[in-house]
């Protein structure tokens, strides 16, 4: 995915050079913005307990169930905003919700 | 009977709200007005008011359900902001048409697009045609004080005019500020009861309203409209006289701030204007003859008053928080200039637009206009008609 | 305006306004710090003002907010860009946000970690200016039982400049903390634990 609009839309760009509209001059730009850190729970994948039903990546409404050859592969850390509704619909209990940090020191996603 | 709080601009105007007591409120949240219905369906919940909440589908059904009950013969409210008051536009004027005494405080905030939740004042200034009677606050203060004082200027017989009470999306809306505000009986006093002389509900005395009326009728109803709308002028001086005697808050047409002995001058209307205040304070302790003129009142336009205020000035700058893509400046640039017209006294007046979308403005900001007006002042000529404060060149 | 900047008597600023800027993330209590601050002001008789820095605000993403304090009525709108205080709540904001920005010589830092003043400084490239460190999160896991940082760093605000004075902010912020968790007291107790230990435990270079 190519990052074009950094150039056209730059935190100091003038009236005169900033796009017409403010329109983005790319598509799919949402997955830049990392809505991970909105997290304050966190789902976590219990392997021997999934049957790969899948209803996960269909329920999740920010696409961050990430699917790989028919089956479950991972969450999308960066933008999974721990809402819930995977380990809702999960048919058998293969996913774990548990606390994120309070504060970015306290973040366990890995990072 | 006054009490010093500390309140944001929201908790102030439902504040006034819980205290004015209406007979309906028409609820449909939109940031950042939200609050304002918010807090009061609260006080609905806790029986601390007598309210009908109503809440509806949209912001048109919100106004069209205002209208209704207001038509009917209830005191009654909504709230609303930006692309909110555009899409119950054609429902506001038809409020101001039926001559329905309804007070709505509007939040400004930007209009789309882009997408914006932050302060401008496009959002009333695409509504002044409308009708309404439009007070702009500069603080929580006034935002309360002007609600309270709009009930009596709307319901008065002489104006049955709806009244819009503005204050600023975020900055006012969302701020906390020192004011004072009133017990509950002073307030209700102060509005009294509403008492319609032709209400829908009325059946000792049926009527029908909104019909259909022609070229027939139709000129002759809105010369009596536009007649309504010349005496809310002194309606609104009569109202701020008895509101003084209540709370000791003097209100007027406008502040005149520093104003008798200016030579360079702004106008300029809402929270941009405390900043104001604070810069002309600033250039005065340097020996700067800068003054402001704080506009409360738009709808009805003051000119008369204004150009009195103002014929002395010998350059003018006039800061507008909307945009009117007229090529000829801002809402507030075109009447002022035409307020100083007949003056005759070669008063330059110069526009600058400030603030779109919630961009901040800042005492540099307006030291540099009082700067460009000393340069005015001395060399009798302006670069630009009309300017733009604070964007990214 | 004249405040006791950690038991000097000094003057903090020409004008006659403090100016207070807080860093946090969404949900450690930044904008509620800012509000309650000014409320405290406010009902010793200070003119003030309090007030978010609005983005796409949730929980982790960076709000900025705002106190003014002062003797005289304070007329001015616009955000703050020569703080006299910086607190910050989350010093990864550091990376994220130019945390210095506006802050003078004399400009005073308080900061929720466990690094010491000296390494605070260094970390935020400092010339001038005063640090001044708080473990706020460790605090408030203690006493409140959870990670909320504005609570103790409120409390460390009023030992390094007492913009109002100690007693008084305590007594206030008691009764609003009782307003606010009516039903469970230990909250409340935690809470005004957490400002006095912070109050304590401030140290400064």
């Amino acid at each position: 995915m190519n990052k074009k609009h950094e150039k056209v839309i730059a935190p100091d760009v003038g009236w005169r050079n900033v796009t017409r509209a403010g329109i983005i001059p790319t598509a799919g730009n949402a997955e830049y913005y990392e809505t991970g850190g909105w997290r304050t729970k966190k789902p976590v994948w219990i392997e021997d307990k999934c049957i790969h039903c899948l209803l996960c990546w269909r329920f999740c409404p920010d696409s961050s169930v990430i699917a790989e050859d028919g089956k479950f592969g991972r969450f999308d850390y960066e933008h999974c905003k721990g809402c819930g509704i995977c380990v809702n619909v999960c048919p058998s209990d293969a996913i774990d919700f548990i606390d994120e940090g309070e504060t970015s020191e306290g973040r366990n996603d890995g990072e | 009977m006054n009490k010093k709080v500390a309140l944001t601009g929201n908790e102030a105007v439902a504040l006034s709200m819980k205290q004015i007591n209406p007979d309906v409120v028409a609820a449909y949240p939109i940031t950042p007005q939200t609050e304002i219905v918010q807090f009061f369906s609260s006080f609905v919940a806790n029986g601390q008011v007598d309210t009908e909440f109503v809440t509806v589908e949209s912001e048109h059904s919100a106004m069209s359900a205002t209208v209704g009950a207001s038509a009917a013969g209830a005191r009654a409210m909504t709230a609303t902001s930006a692309n909110g008051l555009a899409l119950m536009w054609e429902v506001v004027y038809i409020a101001a048409s039926n001559r329905l005494p309804i007070v709505m405080p509007v939040v400004n905030r930007a209009l789309s697009a882009p997408i914006n939740i932050h302060c401008d004042h496009s959002d009333t200034m695409g509504a002044r045609d409308s009708g309404w009677i439009q007070l702009y606050s500069e603080n929580s203060q006034e935002a309360y004080d002007n609600m309270i004082q709009a009930v009596r200027i709307a319901e008065h017989p002489d104006v049955l005019l709806p009244v819009m009470v503005m204050m600023d999306g975020f900055i006012i809306s969302h701020g906390l500020e020192n004011l004072e505000v009133m017990d509950d009986e002073s307030v209700k006093d102060f509005v009294g009861t509403y008492k319609p002389d032709h209400y829908l509900l009325d059946i000792e005395n049926p009527i029908t309203m909104g019909p259909l009326a022609l070229f027939d009728f139709y000129f002759e109803v809105k010369r009596q409209q536009a007649e309504a709308m010349k005496n809310a002028k002194d309606v609104i001086l009569d109202v701020a006289k008895e509101y003084k005697d209540l709370s000791g808050r003097e209100y007027g047409l406008f502040e005149s701030y520093k104003l008798d002995d200016a030579e360079i001058a702004i106008v300029v209307m809402s929270s941009a204007a405390g900043t104001g205040k604070y810069v002309v304070d600033k250039l005065r302790e340097e020996g700067k003859k800068a003054g402001l003129l704080k506009l409360r009142v738009f709808r009805p336009f003051p000119h008369k008053e204004i150009a009195e205020a103002l014929k002395h000035i010998k350059a003018l700058a006039v800061m507008d928080r909307a945009e009117s893509f007229s090529d000829f400046g801002g809402p507030l640039f075109a009447p002022i200039r035409s307020a100083l017209f007949d003056v005759k006294n070669d008063i330059k007046v110069v526009d600058y637009i400030y603030g779109l979308g919630g961009r901040d403005i800042v005492p540099p900001h307006i030291e540099k206009v009082f700067n460009d007006l000393e340069e005015i002042k001395e060399t009798g000529k302006y670069d630009k008609l009309v300017n733009y404060l604070g964007v990214r060149e | 305006m004249t405040i006791v900047i950690f038991e000097r008597e000094e003057q903090i600023k020409m004008s006659d306004v403090i100016e207070i800027r807080w860093h946090g993330r969404g949900g450690q209590g930044a904008k509620t710090a800012a509000i309650l601050l000014a409320e405290a002001a406010s009902r010793v008789g200070k003119y003030i003002q309090g007030f978010p820095e609005y983005g796409p605000e949730r929980m982790g993403a960076p709000v900025t907010a705002y106190t003014r304090i002062g003797d005289k009525p304070i007329r001015i709108h616009a955000n703050i860009l020569e703080p006299d205080i910086v607190v910050i709540l989350d010093p990864t904001l550091i990376r994220a946000t130019d945390v210095a920005s506006g802050v003078s010589e004399n400009g005073i830092f308080i900061i929720n970690t466990i690094e010491s003043p000296a390494v605070m400084r260094k970390k935020l490239n400092l010339k001038g200016g005063r640090v001044f460190t708080v473990d706020a999160n460790n605090i408030s896991l203690e006493t409140i039982g959870r990670v909320i940082p504005n609570t103790p760093l409120m409390g460390a605000l009023i030992k390094v400049a007492e913009v109002i004075p100690y007693d008084d902010f305590l007594k206030i912020m008691k009764e609003e903390f009782e307003k606010k968790f009516k039903s469970r007291p230990e909250v409340v107790e935690g809470n005004i634990k957490a400002m006095e230990r912070a109050y304590q435990e401030v140290k400064g270079e």
